[in-house]
């Protein structure tokens, strides 16, 4: 053959540093669920260094929730992790009633917990489907979405709304649990476990998934703490730290179940750790529906809760109080609290300050995977570009709650 | 710990500190803090073994209008070994809005306290990277401040090449 040309570029050694390429991803890209922009620098197809862009679905949460009163605000806490609305909503509500002084009924907080968990489960249905679809295992994912539409269903029968629920109100919940609900509970549970068997079988030994997610991702214990990982995130370094746990609310003391872990801090210990996880849910919804005990659903102080309908088409006090709570809305004694429950992803705070009006001075959530985004930089440094999807996949970034 | 006895024990570790109410405070402890020696103050917070606040829950910042010193910002702790919390609140002025950075002490204030840049303009010294990063670079003013207005319009940017001019720092300067 001929010689090559003398004018032919040299073969440059792959391995030469100093080649480093630009590239942008997202922020609408097909294979990440969500809304976010990845600056990269690569080399090759390794990430030498990545600067993570969120704020595409900033709607101003804080500030919308500063223009309406208290009960108005329970519409926005649904939209902000939108996987898992009721746990925002209970979050939303645990924190005004412990800036108002309210104890809720015991009933009510039964309730709670069984929507929180309920939720809960929809919300790692969501994560680990979408994360097992997008490293091609598109059955396992889909089967989870069943089981996620089996609880909706449930939600739905419950609340009304699949997804924008509003369900709690200050001092209590809308309206009563369905009669046949422990029933419902037990055949959709049934459905669910055999469904959530099913993704183990295919998933958790499959040479494909394993490759994809062990050692992917990974972080040790004492820089997720660094960094403010709460949640699965957290659990899957080893740090067995649930807000339920910790810091009991509404009646978690009252039920038996366990923080799973995991070792190695990778997506690997993420996916299992949240696959346990709404194992104990279903066990403490169990628990809950044993132990429900009848009575109210909702606090009877005219300062918080509207009147019933018949007080308010009936009677002149019943009509002006309603008027006085819809229109000024409630009067929260001034002060500031920071409550915590444990979200889906984590650790979700509202830190609310009241100067005494019938609107809020100030909200602040503390978003679980906000930290996580944060901490994402870190997890992919020195990684290969296809590890970005299955890392930001367990990391389960809900753009309404990050963003805000 | 109890919060009695870890607002007693914050006393004892910082003479600067000083606790608000409990009462008031719905049973939470809440110091407040200078903003000289901030950054020295919660690292004794987070290395001492009786607090040992491994954890910085999160930071944000409140805007008392009409108040001086205008801001206060917060700063939520949390000790996963004892399993407590401490609120700490430092005020700044708004001629000066200006608070030592805690991202030398926990990495999870690297990018709240971006946010709080961001939305409420106070500015953290000695943060590596503080830029906005929930709004966009061109964004005018601070929108969780009480006397932005509402209904604000913002000016349209001009058209950016992003590759020519990206506003993101170079590799390894970002963290």
């Amino acid at each position: 053959m001929t010689e090559p040309a003398a004018h032919a570029p040299a073969v440059r050694d792959p391995h030469e540093p100093g080649d480093i390429m630009d590239i942008q991803m997202g922020p609408s890209h097909p294979a990440s669920h969500g809304t976010i922009k990845f600056n990269l620098k690569l080399d090759g197809e390794t990430i030498v260094d990545v600067d993570v862009e969120i704020g595409y679905l900033h709607r101003g949460f804080e500030k919308m929730c500063e223009q309406f009163t208290w009960n108005h605000c329970f519409p926005y806490a649904d939209r902000l992790n939108y996987a898992s609305p009721l746990l925002n909503n209970v979050g939303f509500a645990l924190a005004v009633e412990a800036l108002a002084g309210i104890e809720v009924p015991e009933r009510c907080q039964y309730i709670r917990v069984i929507v929180g968990e309920l939720s809960r489960i929809c919300d790692h249905l969501t994560c680990l489907g979408m994360g097992a679809s997008e490293i091609g295992a598109i059955s396992a994912g889909f089967y989870m979405i069943e089981a996620r539409e089996l609880l909706y269903d449930l939600v739905e029968a419950i609340t009304g709304a699949r997804l924008t629920v509003t369900y709690c109100r200050l001092g209590g919940v809308m309206k009563d649990l369905p009669e046949d609900i422990a029933e419902r509970c037990r055949g959709i549970f049934q459905q669910t476990r055999r469904i959530l068997a099913d993704c183990e079988r295919l998933l958790i030994r499959n040479r494909i998934f394993v490759d994809r997610m062990m050692g992917v991702g990974a972080m040790d214990r004492a820089t997720a703490i660094d960094w403010g990982l709460t949640g699965p995130l957290l659990r899957a370094t080893g740090e067995a730290y649930d807000v339920r746990r910790a810091h009991p609310y509404l009646v978690y003391d009252r039920f038996d179940f366990e923080v799973p872990t995991g070792t190695r801090g990778d997506n690997y210990d993420r996916f299992m750790v949240r696959l346990a996880e709404m194992h104990q849910s279903m066990r403490i919804v169990e628990q809950a529906l044993a132990q429900l005990p009848p009575g109210p659903i909702r606090i009877e102080d005219p300062r918080y809760v509207l009147p019933p309908k018949d007080q308010v088409y009936g009677s002149i006090e019943g009509l002006m109080n309603h008027f006085k709570l819809v229109i000024e809305g409630q009067k929260v004694p001034a002060g500031e609290v920071y409550v915590a429950t444990e979200g889906g992803n984590g650790e979700l705070g509202f830190y609310l300050v009241s100067d005494g009006s019938g609107r809020p001075y100030r909200v602040r959530v503390r978003p679980p995977c906000f930290y996580g985004m944060a901490a994402l930089g870190d997890m992919l440094r020195g990684a290969m570009v296809a590890d970005i999807i299955t890392t930001f996949g367990q990391i389960n970034m809900i753009g309404g709650e990050c963003d805000r | 710990m109890t919060p009695e006895a870890l607002l007693e024990r914050v006393a004892a570790l910082l003479p600067a500190a000083r606790a608000l109410p409990l009462a008031e405070m719905r049973g939470q402890a809440v110091v407040t803090l200078p903003r000289e020696g901030l950054a020295e103050a919660l690292t004794a917070l987070r290395d001492d073994p009786d607090t040992r606040f491994e954890q910085l829950t999160d930071v944000t910042a409140v805007d008392y209008l009409g108040r001086t010193p205008r801001f206060e910002v917060v700063y939520q702790l949390h000790s996963l070994a004892h399993r407590h919390r401490l609120r700490v609140k430092v005020a700044v002025d708004e001629a000066d809005a200006t608070v030592p950075s805690a991202a030398p002490v926990w990495r999870s204030a690297l990018w709240a306290e971006r946010e709080v840049f961001d939305l409420m303009g106070v500015r953290f010294a000695g943060h590596p990277d503080l830029r906005r990063i929930l709004m966009y670079a061109g964004f005018e003013g601070h929108p969780l401040r009480k006397d932005y207005p509402l209904m604000r319009r913002q000016p349209l940017v001009p058209e950016r090449d992003p590759i020519a001019q990206p506003w993101f720092p170079p590799a390894g300067g970002a963290r």
